[in-house]
């Protein structure tokens, strides 16, 4: 159903008005995995998405898909393998879900190639996977958060892109709208084949929903691999600062960060 | 059926609901231009009723009702819809763009910039005739790029372009009532053509020339229009999508500015018309989409109602239409400013 995408940044920095947030880093987006990046505020994980997402032109190095600098291919080109969600989308005043969705098909659309039913069953298809068909007919700006974001995703999908592209898609929501988020995004890497690449603040979903964890230190990747051989003790001291135990989630088996405080150094355990 | 089938069918039925949507409230809107238009031709110090009047349009008139009809009232009526369509045009684009419903070329000091120039034209150094509209297009554009640089360092903010286009406007009326006040009185009243809008010059020959500026203008407007919908969704989202968002916006913005430079340069700055065309428009149509069309046929029903008023049913007085949807305008951008989660920002 996806066709295999090499896509890598080489040498890459990125930065505002010329201060830069990522300086020589170096990354390999396994395909078909989903791939998280963490990290500590102004680590630049969400620099680094933004750099792979095209919304940054790199100071230096290069971000390229299949070999070709992203920059130096068509953009709708692009579009047509590499999808995004921004952490706050705009949703026009009034628009309908459908129609919402139904954008998400512009890289595939000309001036010879208006709407057809390709793009219909693109959109239905969209709709079916985030359980959003339903909803086709309301408008967006009266859905509650879990399901604006479900929506925001099924947009995503109707560009039927190999890879996606996400900026913390849980914030704002509530645990179990998290829960459910990730789970559709699991999904649609098992039942589509499509490569994931995105930020989450939360360590713990991190380490259970990714393939391969990326963990951003003051602008370069500290380490990265299986969330079982990279979240450790020491890693997430020097990453956040955070004196910690990991232990196994007694649910997914990935490693669990359980945070000391001042209060809570856990010494019962220890003892 | 099956699930599949079921989503196809939300989404074709959703999509069937709202363009049939559209066509009703494109159809009602050109039924009531249709209505002024033939009111505007018929009503005045010499009635015609509707068969006279087409007659007269088909080359059938006797000498006067030609003369009333084809030389008083159809350029007069055609040159308020023309300008009506651009300055709601490019009040639509200039929101969409910006996001701020503040966002309108009238506000902002683009039309400003056209009347200064204008106005300049005329008491400063004694010109007159087409020189002068062309001064109000340059005036329009200088004052457009003034905001944009100012406003775009470190990216392109739609919040400080409307509060530096403010200061921008102000500064453009002060220069303004400076000339007039300065000026012998003779030319002070050429001028205030300049100041409010008026459809009272209308001649054939400036409409044609109107006419062909539109004629470029808004297919390069329908061209981008596509796009344009994406940037809708914001700026990270329309480049996810293909979009090259900042020069979408570029290209938009300086056809948004031309539009209003040309419709300002035959009529003068018609107050309002494009600040309340593009909201009224699209609370009726109420889709989230762009509503260009329904837009221009809002901005037409208010500036031709508007002269109908002004020049018959103020009794013996008539006044130059800009007063007349200044009246309409100004209650707007109360509501806009006063009514509750509407602070100007538009997000």
């Amino acid at each position: 159903m996806t066709t295999p995408h090499e896509l890598r940044a080489q040498s890459l920095r990125l930065g505002y008005d010329g201060r830069t947030v990522i300086d020589d880093l170096d990354l390999l987006v396994p395909d078909g995995k989903v791939t998280v990046i963490v990290g500590a505020n102004a680590s630049g994980k969400s620099t680094l998405l933004r750099g792979i997402a095209r919304l940054m032109k790199p100071q230096a190095g290069a971000v390229t898909l299949d070999g070709r600098d992203i920059h130096s291919m068509p953009s709708s080109a692009v579009a047509r393998l590499l999808g995004l969600l921004p952490q706050q989308p705009v949703a026009p005043d009034g628009i309908t879900v459908a129609d919402l969705v139904g954008r998400g098909r512009h890289p595939h659309q000309s001036w010879f190639r208006q709407w057809t039913t390709t793009d219909e069953a693109a959109v239905a298809r969209a709709l079916e996977e985030t359980s959003t068909t339903e909803l086709a007919d309301r408008r967006v700006d009266e859905l509650s958060g879990g399901q604006r974001q479900r929506v925001w995703i099924a947009m995503a999908l109707a560009q039927e892109t190999d890879i996606l592209l996400l900026d913390e898609p849980t914030t704002f929501l509530d645990v179990a709208h998290q829960i459910e988020v990730l789970d559709l995004l699991a999904a649609l890497n098992h039942e589509r084949g499509t490569t994931v690449v995105m930020v989450l603040h939360d360590l713990n979903l991190a380490a259970r929903y990714a393939d391969h964890l990326v963990v951003m230190v003051s602008g370069g990747i500290a380490t990265s691999g299986p969330p079982a051989a990279v979240i450790t003790p020491e890693v997430v001291t020097a990453a956040f600062g955070l004196d910690c135990l990991v232990v196994p989630d007694p649910v997914s088996g990935s490693p669990l960060v359980v945070p000391k405080g001042r209060f809570h150094r856990g010494d019962r355990a220890a003892s | 059926m099956s699930a599949v089938e079921t989503s196809v069918a939300a989404v074709r039925h959703s999509r069937a609901r709202r363009s049939r949507r559209y066509v009703v409230v494109v159809s009602l809107l050109a039924a009531v231009v249709l209505v002024i238009a033939a009111v505007s031709l018929c009503v005045g110090a010499y009635s015609l009723s509707v068969p006279d009047v087409i007659r007269t349009l088909l080359g059938g008139g006797e000498g006067r009702e030609s003369f009333v009809v084809l030389q008083l009232r159809a350029p007069r009526l055609v040159l308020g819809m023309l300008a009506a369509v651009c300055f709601a045009v490019a009040g639509a684009l200039f929101q969409t763009l910006l996001r701020n419903p503040l966002a309108s070329p009238d506000i902002i000091g683009v039309s400003g910039g056209a009347s200064f120039a204008a106005v300049f034209a005329i008491l400063v150094l004694g010109l007159g005739g087409l020189t002068v509209s062309l001064f109000a297009f340059a005036g329009a554009l200088v004052v457009a790029a003034v905001i944009y640089l100012l406003a775009a360092r470190g990216g392109l903010n739609g919040y400080r372009f409307v509060l530096i286009g403010i200061g921008m406007a102000f500064m453009v009326n002060a220069s303004l009532n400076f000339m007039i006040t300065r000026a012998e009185v003779r030319d002070a009243q050429e001028a205030l053509v300049w100041l409010v809008g008026s459809l009272g010059s209308a001649r054939w020959p400036e409409i044609a020339l109107l006419a062909l500026c539109v004629a470029i203008l808004l297919p390069l407007v329908a061209a981008t229009v596509p796009r344009l919908r994406m940037l809708q969704l914001g700026d990270e989202t329309a480049v996810g999508l293909g979009v090259n968002a900042e020069r979408v916006r570029l290209v938009l913005l300086i056809l948004a500015v031309a539009l209003v430079a040309v419709a300002t340069a035959a009529v003068g700055p018609i107050a309002f018309v494009a600040f309340v065309s593009a909201p009224i428009a699209r609370r009726i149509v109420a889709t989230g989409g762009l509503a260009l069309l329904p837009s221009a046929l809002v901005g037409i029903v208010i500036v031709t109602l508007s002269d109908l008023v002004a020049q018959h049913l103020l009794g013996s007085v008539t006044v130059p239409v800009g007063v007349i949807t200044g009246v309409i305008g100004a209650p707007y951008l109360l509501w806009l400013l006063a009514a509750p989660g509407r602070n100007g920002r538009g997000d």
